[in-house]
């Protein structure tokens, strides 16, 4: 069977940390633990101006929602996200994917 | 997975599952989960977004909440706080019924009582009150939560006081400015164009993504998704599909790191910024000449009010380069079509509702009104209305003859003519000074629903509590005890998030229906609570059997009952449909005026850069910049004491304005009262990330937590509004440690601008920070 991951296009996270609560309620994790975890990202640019970047990690605790999944159900961070930008799949179809996209990262939690 | 025109679906419990999915509400195997559709809706995540949820039930409690991938809004995208609802649903702290005050105020000593008694004793200490001083005397506060406050006017008039108003919020500085000033310029409501008209959504052949979407003083990281009218992620749906960015923030937002420009500005100074951007505009002949030619009123004396703001001005004023605002106003101008979103700090401006004027001229000159991407006019869907956003609305269900009766006692409308004139608010700031002089008559009782004004609504929260606390009857209906029901309250009704009841969401543009599947102890309904007051203080009020049946003649122009709606359970006015409330070009068809002629609803029929209604009710008809209240030109030598302006009031994503704050996974991603600074600044200041430090203004102190972020200004200090420690002692005086950290009370009230909308100082007040 190919391997699934989970590929975020950090170009468009906004940091709106829906996949960390969906992911929460999805498994009931209690306060402390998560099976992902949003980090900012501040760099400054040649021109002293800010670039902030948002990427949530999947954590241990990240079974790529295999329950929904094996229902044909995405997983609920990737369902959820307010800037439909994290995408489930194949590691070969998240890298096509990943492609086109400047800003992206691919995790293979499991 | 589930058809749709079904509200609810019974999923059958599985056999045999694997261990690994235990906890899995989805994987039940000991029995039914119930999943309903309906649209989310505070009390729960706070916003008026619009969104369509699925709700999951098993053995009568709510388990899961999941977005509804069918409704158009969202697709299946949700916010964290509708994402958070079972620790809200089932919060042990939730008030679960009703509380009688045995005590003193502010012992928090409660007796449980019923219903029926906690009724009866609203009943008889209102009837009393209106038998004694008459019904002018009870003032009915909302805030922003819940249902918005259809059913708090709604209880007012049938108990016959004019008095509704945002209490606390001087000059009623949330939305109510800026929709004043569009319908005094425009006659409608404008707003950015994301395709939210057509169930289609960005596959409708006639939208196109806007070139450039400016987000004036709106941030997407605190946004409530779509944001009520304006687009919230929406933006990144069409970043994705071209549309450039324009960001005016004085924070460095996560837009403003990704936009073309970004214009840090000094807060306040909105309106010279817009005027200099008029003054390019006009000046290089940028303008659509064949809309301005066609369309608009006064573009002369426009011209010549936007030479008063040169560029070299407007720089000192604004501090953003005068190269910049060219740059700036030549994008927006030059790219068609632009829309704008434009947020609260706007309602915050000395003069809003001539800052918003200046806005509206903006997307008016460039002919970005009603056209596909640009700003479109937005009236209730179907042109049902709950809750009325305008004096036509009110009108329309209360008829002009009671209006016009209550206006003649309402607070400030004698004062203020747009306050008279649009929308039917009693005005925060004058509702003050009368509950503390008891003129032109005495109040002596507050109905406080939706509304923690302690801890949130209110500028000078203390004047506030004095002048409450010594009220004859004090109501508080809320979710969970709050600092403001502790300290004033003689009666708490509890009441209940939105799958516990009924209600129907029309201040978007779906129609949603909203479905009671759950129950939590004896909660009920904002609108059943006061629908069952209503009857028993004026039953000619109340003439339908039940709160359906009232929902479902509120709904008549859309065709559909509240049961038909909820199984659906959302609806869209199709294209053309005679309430205009469909977009585009509807004032080339007529679809605007009453008269049915081409053109838009103001007097001149045209859009009035120079606004005769405005000049009609004593205000300047061109938009004009005014200072702050205090800052570095209006109080110089305050400014030396104080040399940080403090920024308060930007949206959490995870906290619906003073709520969430005891709800685990929430409040897990913002822990702390905070104050935000830049690393240089707090450097300057000895002070380190996590210190507790004094933010101190003219008016008083407060202490907050530092955080340090580059992404604060140098010269400015941010520090979210709402905090209170639900976890501490709620008794006086401490309150829930409001009076620790309410950072309101550094700013006045009393500021509201000339029209009577807007001002409330509080992007604008000037402190100094150091270590406690
Ligand atoms: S895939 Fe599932 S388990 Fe993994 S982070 Fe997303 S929600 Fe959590
Ligand atoms: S839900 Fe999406 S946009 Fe929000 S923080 Fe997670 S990845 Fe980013
Ligand atoms: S903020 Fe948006 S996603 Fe959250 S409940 Fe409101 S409308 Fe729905």
């Amino acid at each position: 069977m190919a391997r699934n991951g989970l590929m975020i296009d950090y170009e468009y996270c906004t940091g709106c940390h829906s996949c960390e609560i969906a992911c929460k309620q999805e498994h009931n994790y209690p306060v402390g633990r998560g099976g992902i975890h949003l980090s900012e990202i501040i760099t400054e640019r040649p021109d002293k101006s800010l670039r902030i970047d948002y990427l949530p990690f999947p954590t241990q605790y990240c079974n790529l929602c295999l329950p929904r999944t094996t229902r044909g159900e995405k997983p609920a961070c990737v369902k959820h996200c307010q800037a439909a930008t994290m995408y489930f799949g194949s590691l070969a179809e998240l890298a096509k994917l990943m492609e086109a996209r400047p800003h992206s990262a691919l995790f293979t939690p499991i | 997975m589930i058809e749709r025109g079904s509200g609810s679906r019974h999923i059958a419990g599985r056999a045999g599952e694997p261990d690994s999915l235990k906890g899995d509400p989805m994987a039940d195997t000991d029995g039914g989960v119930q999943i309903h559709k309906m649209g989310a809706w505070s009390a729960g995540p706070g916003c008026h977004g619009g969104c369509g949820v699925k709700v999951y039930v098993k053995d009568g409690k709510l388990i899961k909440v999941e977005g509804d991938e069918d409704h158009p809004y969202l697709q299946g995208r949700a916010c964290p706080r509708v994402l958070a609802m079972p620790q809200y649903v089932n919060h042990p702290d939730r008030l679960q019924h009703p509380l009688k005050r045995v005590g003193e105020r502010g012992e928090g000593k409660w007796q449980r009582i019923s219903w029926d008694e906690a009724l009866e004793l609203c009943e008889h200490r209102l009837r009393e009150i209106r038998d004694k001083y008459g019904a002018e005397s009870v003032v009915f506060g909302q805030g922003t939560g819940r249902d918005a406050g259809g059913f708090i006017i709604f209880l007012a008039y049938a108990y016959g006081s004019p008095n509704w108003t945002l209490f606390g919020l001087s000059g009623i500085s949330c939305f109510t400015p800026r929709l004043a000033a569009m319908h005094s310029v425009t006659g409608d409501f404008t707003f950015p164009d994301a395709a939210q008209f057509s169930p289609q959504r960005y596959e409708d052949p006639e939208w196109v993504a806007p070139k450039v979407m400016v987000s004036w003083a709106r941030h997407l990281a605190g946004s409530h998704c779509t944001d009520h009218y304006f687009s919230g992620h929406w933006v990144v749906d069409m970043m994705k599909r071209g549309t450039k960015l324009i960001v005016i923030d004085p924070v460095c937002s996560w837009e403003a790191s990704r936009a073309e420009i970004w214009l840090q500005l000094r807060p306040g100074t909105d309106g010279a910024l817009a005027l200099g951007m008029l003054n390019v505009i006009i000046g290089e002949g940028l303008y659509d000449k064949a809309f301005v030619e066609k369309w608009t009123h006064g573009f002369d004396k426009l011209a010549e009010r936007a030479r008063d703001y040169p560029l070299e001005k407007v720089e000192a004023i604004t501090w953003v380069p005068a190269e910049k605002i060219a740059k700036a106003a030549r994008m927006y101008a030059t790219s068609k079509p632009a829309a704008m979103r434009f947020g609260q700090p706007l309602d915050s401006n000395s003069e809003a509702t001539a800052t918003i004027h200046a806005l509206n001229c903006l997307w008016a000159l460039t002919g970005n009104i009603d056209v596909p991407g640009g700003n479109v006019i937005t009236r209730p869907p179907f042109g049902v209305t709950i809750y009325p956003y305008s004096t036509e609305e009110v009108i329309q269900l209360y008829g002009e003859e009671f209006v016009s009766n209550l206006t003649k006692k309402r607070i400030g409308a004698d004062r203020y003519p747009m306050v008279k004139n649009f929308r039917a608010w009693a005005l925060s700031d004058v509702v003050l000074e009368q509950m503390e002089t008891g003129n032109p008559y005495p109040i002596k009782g507050l109905w406080c629903q939706t509304n923690n004004f302690l801890a949130n609504t209110a500028q000078d929260p203390k004047r506030h509590y004095e002048a409450v606390r010594k009220l004859e009857f004090n109501v508080v209906v809320d979710t969970f005890m709050t600092p403001t029901a502790q300290a004033i309250a003689d009666i708490v009704l509890p009441a209940g998030s939105f799958p516990e009841k009924d209600s129907v969401f029309t201040t978007g543009v779906p129609l949603n229906a909203i479905r009671k599947v759950i129950s939590v102890g004896e909660c009920r309904s904002d609108w059943e609570i006061n629908f069952e007051l209503a009857k028993r203080l004026n039953p000619e009020a109340v003439p339908w059997k039940n709160t359906r049946e009232l929902f479902t003649q509120r709904l008549k122009a859309s065709g559909l009952t509240f049961e038909e709606l909820s199984e659906r359970p959302w609806a869209m006015a199709p294209k053309n449909h005679p309430s205009g409330t469909v977009p585009y070009r509807r004032h080339e068809k007529g679809q605007l005026r009453a008269d049915r002629k081409p053109g838009f609803r103001t007097p001149s029929g045209k859009v009035e850069l120079y606004c005769t209604t405005y000049e009609s009710w004593g205000l300047d008809p061109l938009p004009y910049h005014r200072e702050p209240i205090e800052g570095p030109i209006s109080t110089p030598e305050v400014y030396k004491e104080y040399p940080l302006i403090l920024i308060t009031g930007r949206r959490s994503g995870v906290f619906f304005h003073s709520e969430h704050r005891q709800i685990p996974w929430l409040r897990e991603i913002e822990p702390h009262p905070t104050v935000e600074l830049h690393p240089e600044t707090a450097k300057s200041l000895d002070i380190n990330e996590g210190d507790w430090v004094w933010i101190e203004g003219v008016r008083g102190k407060v202490k907050r937590r530092a955080k340090l972020t580059p992404v604060i200004h140098r010269q400015m200090a941010h520090a979210l509004h709402g905090w209170w420690l639900p976890e501490t002692d709620g008794t006086a005086p401490n309150f829930y440690g409001v009076w620790d950290l309410n950072v309101n009370q550094l700013i006045p009230m009393g500021k509201q601008s000339t029209s009577g909308f807007g001002g409330a100082p509080n992007k604008t007040m000037l402190c100094r920070i150091y270590k406690v």
